[in-house]
This record gives structure tokens, C-alpha cells and sequence, in this order.
């Protein structure tokens, strides 16, 4: 079973699920949890231990100049800008390219190749005994957060259950992350901004085609919006987190809420139950 | 020697654009024998890598010399490969005041890469 933890909005607590979720599940079963926010991975702060690398490489193009005739029909199809034909010159910008394939496929020379290069790089540890942590890493200025995503995930394949932490926001980063999910918890906090970006991540969802469920974090005990808009699409409140110090208190000393705070881990293995329940899968 | 500024809108008499590869025109003219003519940027709405795309689009048209605001980094790395002067006007006048104030010799060389 897959699960994917996603968020609208950045800073709503969705690593604090992830963690304290693969730590209170680790206690009874193998679990592998995916760090797939590439850009700002942090998953390993709650986690800490030493982690093997793996480079994740992806195909930029290369261009034989024997062959090349300066059409620029290269540039012309390129939309990043990774390819622009100057005159007699064919500057690339490899940090730019999507690796596509398309200008491979435009050139009527069959002059540009393509070459590997490193994006970005996948972390793996065992943390816990029953823990396998797999952080994608995407290096800094890159554009291609997706391709350590797939290769993060890839890592995880075969492991029963798996968690994958997304970024937050809905854009592709996000959308590759779902992608294969049985279900997904969306946190949110119960401010206007939260609710307006849960609105987005519940219709990404949707249109991803995989079940839903929402967690409130940080919540003032006044949820009535937040709840009134679950209600109407039909997405059901799995957790609700209190605002309170003392879990803040944990938070910041990089705790887990599930191990410090006593009644923690039963909700946690709750909020796991509910989960199960909307995917409507077998554990 | 044909020389692209970027401009709000068609023609000499618009506003010269501060932003290179998002400006909304080309204005490309002719020193020799006068004549203008302006491009629709069909970059502006793009995701990303404008910079060298328009200075792709720029050469295409036979400019040796642009005149903006400012280039990015990628920009400046295409105009200096494809040897393409470029030339800050920071002030808000329009397409022809600055094309008379890099003939008078008064615009100011922007760093390439």
C-alpha cells in the first residue's frame, strides 16, 4: 500500500505527519518512507543516521558539430530555452533542458545525442529497524525535481507499505508523487489560506483519481470552514492535531509527537486505520 | 547594422522595456537605411529560458546590437556567443529616444557573461 501525504500549502505540518505516522507504524511493521519534497528534504531531521547515496542522472542533449547545419530547428523546438542556435553556434544550457528527447527527434542532421547528468542524488538509511528512509535530494538551481522524485521512488518499490511525503503546492513536483498512490491524506490548517490551498490539493486528487482524507493541524478548535468544506466533497477528517505548546515544544526540538507525548502513537495508528479504510484496500 | 530594442509596444515611438526576454516587442532598425520593424514577443507568457530563446529570436533577425534594461544571466551568456552588443537604457523614454542616445554614443555597455 502506498500512501502519499501532500499539502497545498507549505509549513502546514505534512512532514510532522509523515514522521510521526512511519515511526508509530515501524513499531509493528516494515515501513519505507519516501522524502519526495527534492527541493528541501527534511524528513532526515527527524530521523538522523548515516545514509548511502545514489546519483540520479538524467539525459541532456549533446550536439555533434560534424553534423550540425546551424538550422536551429533544435532552439526553435526547445520551450526552456536549453538549446539556442546562434548564428554558427549552438549554445546549450544543460540546467535548463527537461530532457524531453524532442530535439533529438526535430534535428534533420541526427546530430544531437544526449549525454547523462546529474540532477540531483536519492539517500537511503535504516534509521529504525523496521524503518527504511529514502530522501530524494534535487542539487541546487536544477529544474528537473521529478526525475529524483521517480528515482526515489523507485528505490522504494517492493516494500509493502510506503509513505511518500510530497512538496508542498500542486505543481508537477507534486502530481509525480501521487502518481501510483492508493491514497492520499491531505494537512491542512484551519486559516483562510490553508482552506483555499486544501480546495487545490483536494481537486489534484481528484483528478489524479486517488481517495482522499484530510488531517487539521494546528487547529484552534474553531475547524467549522475547514469542516463545512470537507463535508460538501465528500472527504473525511482523519486527524484533527490541537494547537497547543506543548506539541510545538516537541516540534521544535525536532521530536516526534508520537514517541514524547503519551496517547500520541494510538492516534497515529488510528489516523493509519482511516487511511486503510478510504482506500479501500486490504492492509 | 540592425539593432532589436525591446519596447511596450509597436513602432519608434513606444516606451522602451526594461525587461529583456519578457519585453512585449522587438523594435528591430536598420541604421543604413531607416527602416523599422516590430515583433510581437511570442515569449512573454513562457515557462522559463526566455533569455536565450529571445536572443535566438534576435539573431534571426540580423541584430548585432540590443537595447534594453537589463539581461539575466542566461541572456547575457547567448548574446555574448552569438556576439551581440547589448546596451543599457534605463531611462523612460521611447524605441527612437534611445536608439538617438546610442548614436550620440551615451548608452552604456551591459556586462555579459
Amino acid at each position: 500500500m502506498k500512501i502519499a501525504i501532500a499539502s497545498g500549502k507549505g509549513g502546514t505540518g505534512k512532514s510532522t505527519v509523515a514522521a510521526n505516522l512511519a515511526f508509530t507504524l515501524a513499531r509493528s511493521r516494515e515501513v519505507a518512507l519516501v522524502d519526495c519534497d527534492v527541493e528541501e528534504p527534511n524528513l532526515h531531521l527527524f530521523f538522523p543516521g548515516s545514509a548511502v547515496d545514489i546519483p540520479v542522472t538524467t539525459p541532456v542533449p549533446e550536439v555533434d558539430l560534424a553534423r550540425c547545419t546551424f538550422c536551429g530547428e533544435c532552439g526553435k523546438f526547445c520551450r526552456f530555452g536549453a538549446l539556442s542556435v546562434i548564428k554558427d553556434r549552438v549554445i546549450l544550457f544543460p540546467e535548463l533542458c527537461h530532457s524531453c528527447g524532442g530535439c533529438s527527434l526535430v534535428c534533420p542532421q541526427g546530430a544531437v545525442g544526449e549525454v547523462p547528468r546529474t540532477v540531483g542524488r536519492v539517500a537511503c538509511s535504516c534509521p529504525l529497524p523496521a524503518l527504511t528512509l529514502i530522501s530524494g535530494v534535487l542539487n541546487e538551481g536544477e529544474v528537473q525535481a521529478p526525475a529524483v522524485i521517480r528515482a526515489a521512488k523507485l528505490l522504494a518499490q517492493g516494500h509493502p507499505l510506503t509513505l511518500y511525503d510530497a512538496s508542498p503546492g500542486i505543481a508537477c513536483p507534486v502530481i509525480e508523487t501521487l502518481e501510483g498512490s492508493d491514497a492520499c491524506v491531505l494537512v491542512t490548517e484551519s486559516t483562510p489560506f490553508g482552506l483555499h490551498d486544501l480546495r487545490l490539493a483536494a481537486e489534484v486528487a481528484e483528478r489524479v483519481g486517488i481517495p482522499a482524507g484530510v488531517v487539521i493541524n494546528r487547529s484552534d478548535g474553531q475547524d467549522e470552514a475547514t469542516l463545512d468544506f470537507c463535508r460538501e466533497r465528500g472527504l473525511p477528517v482523519l486527524m484533527t492535531i490541537p494547537f497547543s505548546r506543548e506539541i510545538a515544544a516537541v516540534q521544535n526540538r525536532g521530536g516526534l509527537i508520537c514517541r514524547d507525548l503519551p496517547g500520541w502513537e494510538d492516534r497515529f495508528a488510528a489516523l493509519f486505520d482511516g487511511i486503510v479504510k478510504i482506500a479501500g484496500v486490504s492492509r | 547594422m540592425i539593432i532589436g530594442i525591446t519596447a511596450r509596444a509597436e513602432g519608434t515611438s513606444a516606451p522602451v522595456e526594461q525587461r529583456f526576454g519578457r519585453a512585449p516587442y522587438f523594435v528591430f532598425v536598420d541604421t543604413e537605411t531607416g527602416k523599422s520593424e516590430s515583433i510581437k514577443n511570442p515569449l512573454v507568457d513562457a515557462a522559463g529560458g526566455v533569455g536565450p530563446r529571445a536572443v535566438q529570436m534576435l539573431a534571426e533577425h540580423g541584430a548585432t546590437v540590443v537595447i534594453t534594461g537589463q539581461v539575466g544571466g542566461n541572456a547575457a551568456k547567448a548574446l555574448e556567443a552569438g556576439g551581440i552588443k547589448a546596451y543599457a537604457y534605463r531611462g523612460s523614454g521611447s524605441v527612437a529616444d534611445a536608439l538617438a542616445e546610442h548614436t550620440a554614443g551615451n548608452l552604456q555597455p551591459l556586462p555579459l557573461a
